[in-house]
This record gives C-alpha cells, structure tokens and sequence, in this order.
C-alpha cells in the first residue's frame, strides 16, 4: 500500500535539517545516517549519504534520476555470493 | 481492421478486439468505445470508417500504445537499473521485484528450470 499524498514525503527530520545546513552554508560533506526509510527529495542532489546496511555504510551518491525512491533502496542489505559447486565443497 | 499499426480482428465484438492493440485492455477498451458512442457489442469488422477514425483519433490523442509504450517501458526499467537501485537490481539478475520468496517457483521471472547435474536424489 503505498503512502497517502495528503501527508507527503517522509525524511527523517534530522537528516532534512543536516542537509538544509550543509546547502545554506555551501559545504559538502558524507553524512552518515541509519535512516533507510527516509525518501530522496530534490534537496539531497549531488549529496553523498553513508547509508548503514545493517553491517557497513555505503556510501550512496545522489543523482536526479534517484529522486522519490528511499535511501535503503541504495544499500543492499543481503550479500548473495552464489551456491557452493558440490565438487568444492569438501575443499573449503 | 486496422489500427495504430495492428490488424485486430473483425470477428471479435469491438471491446474485445482493441484488446489486441498493446497497452489496451478491456476497461480502455470499453472507454474508448463509449467515448466514440459505439455499443461495445459491435463487431470491429461492422464498424464504418467514421468510427474506426474516430477511435483512432481517441487512441492517438489519449493512450501510450504499442512502440511508444513498450519504449517507455524499456527506459523504465533501464532508469533503475542505472540508479543501482534495489529494484533495478533485481532486474539485473532476473529475480522477483517485490520480496516474493525464490526458494520455489517464480519461473515468469527465472525462467525454464535450469538442472544441476549431479543433483542427489531424495533418498527413500
């Protein structure tokens, strides 16, 4: 189901303000953050978000194209490396 | 009868017929058709050509059909897939979009079963 238009996009509200900061002041910078649920507004182009996946922070370059999708989308959070060969399993 | 480049056939009652035209189903079909005040009853091979223009008219005025659909389509899907989003992931590897479990089935998106040689038997 998706979200109601009545109530807009959902940011985290501190993440927002880090980047309404970081565009008046001119600087640019990694921002770290967990929130994965947080949509991708117009305001974040060209940021760079250290988007945690549970494990690590990817690092998540924002583009146009990106816009209206969530942070998380960006880190995958599983790490499928492929079924094991059984000739090789005895090997490992 | 022919339209925005597809034969449909003429022995199919009108609603249906414009069901052959990609990106038509039976809900635009029949809105086509009330739009033109035609009975979606009629056979498409019955129609004058007053009306086989006045629904080409609404088609191309109104609906995204056939190349111009499936273009956009394609770009779509190429967009996520460029984004590096998890869904454009998931088209990358032929996989389900939307969390279905792949442990079984979901063939429309893998494909033909491909089997592994040398897989084990169950024993009895």
């Amino acid at each position: 189901m998706a979200r109601s238009l009545k109530k807009g996009p959902y940011v985290d509200f501190r993440l927002e303000n880090k980047v309404v900061v970081m565009n008046d002041s001119g600087k640019k910078s990694v921002i770290k953050t967990w929130s994965r649920r947080s949509m991708i507004i117009p305001d974040f182009i060209g940021h760079t978000f250290a988007v945690h996946n549970g494990n690590k922070f990817i690092p998540v370059y924002v583009t146009d194209n990106m816009i209206g999708h969530k942070l998380g989308e960006f880190a995958p959070t599983r790490n499928f490396r492929g079924h094991v060969n059984k000739k090789d399993k005895g090997k490992r | 009868m022919r339209i925005s480049g597809v034969d449909i056939p003429d022995k199919k009652r009108g609603e249906i017929s414009l069901t052959y035209i990609y990106g038509i189903g039976r809900s635009t079909a029949k809105n086509i058709l009330g739009q033109a005040n035609i009975s979606v009853d009629k056979k498409a091979g019955e129609w004058s050509d007053d009306e086989a223009n006045a629904i080409r008219a609404i088609i191309s005025n109104e609906f995204k059909v056939e190349g111009a659909l499936r273009s956009e389509v394609t770009l779509s899907i190429k967009r996520l897939m460029d984004i590096g989003c998890y869904r454009g992931l998931r088209h990358r590897k032929g996989l389900p979009l939307r969390g279905q479990k792949t442990k079984n089935n979901s063939r429309t998106r893998k494909g033909k079963r491909k089997t592994i040689a040398n897989k084990k038997k169950a024993t009895k």
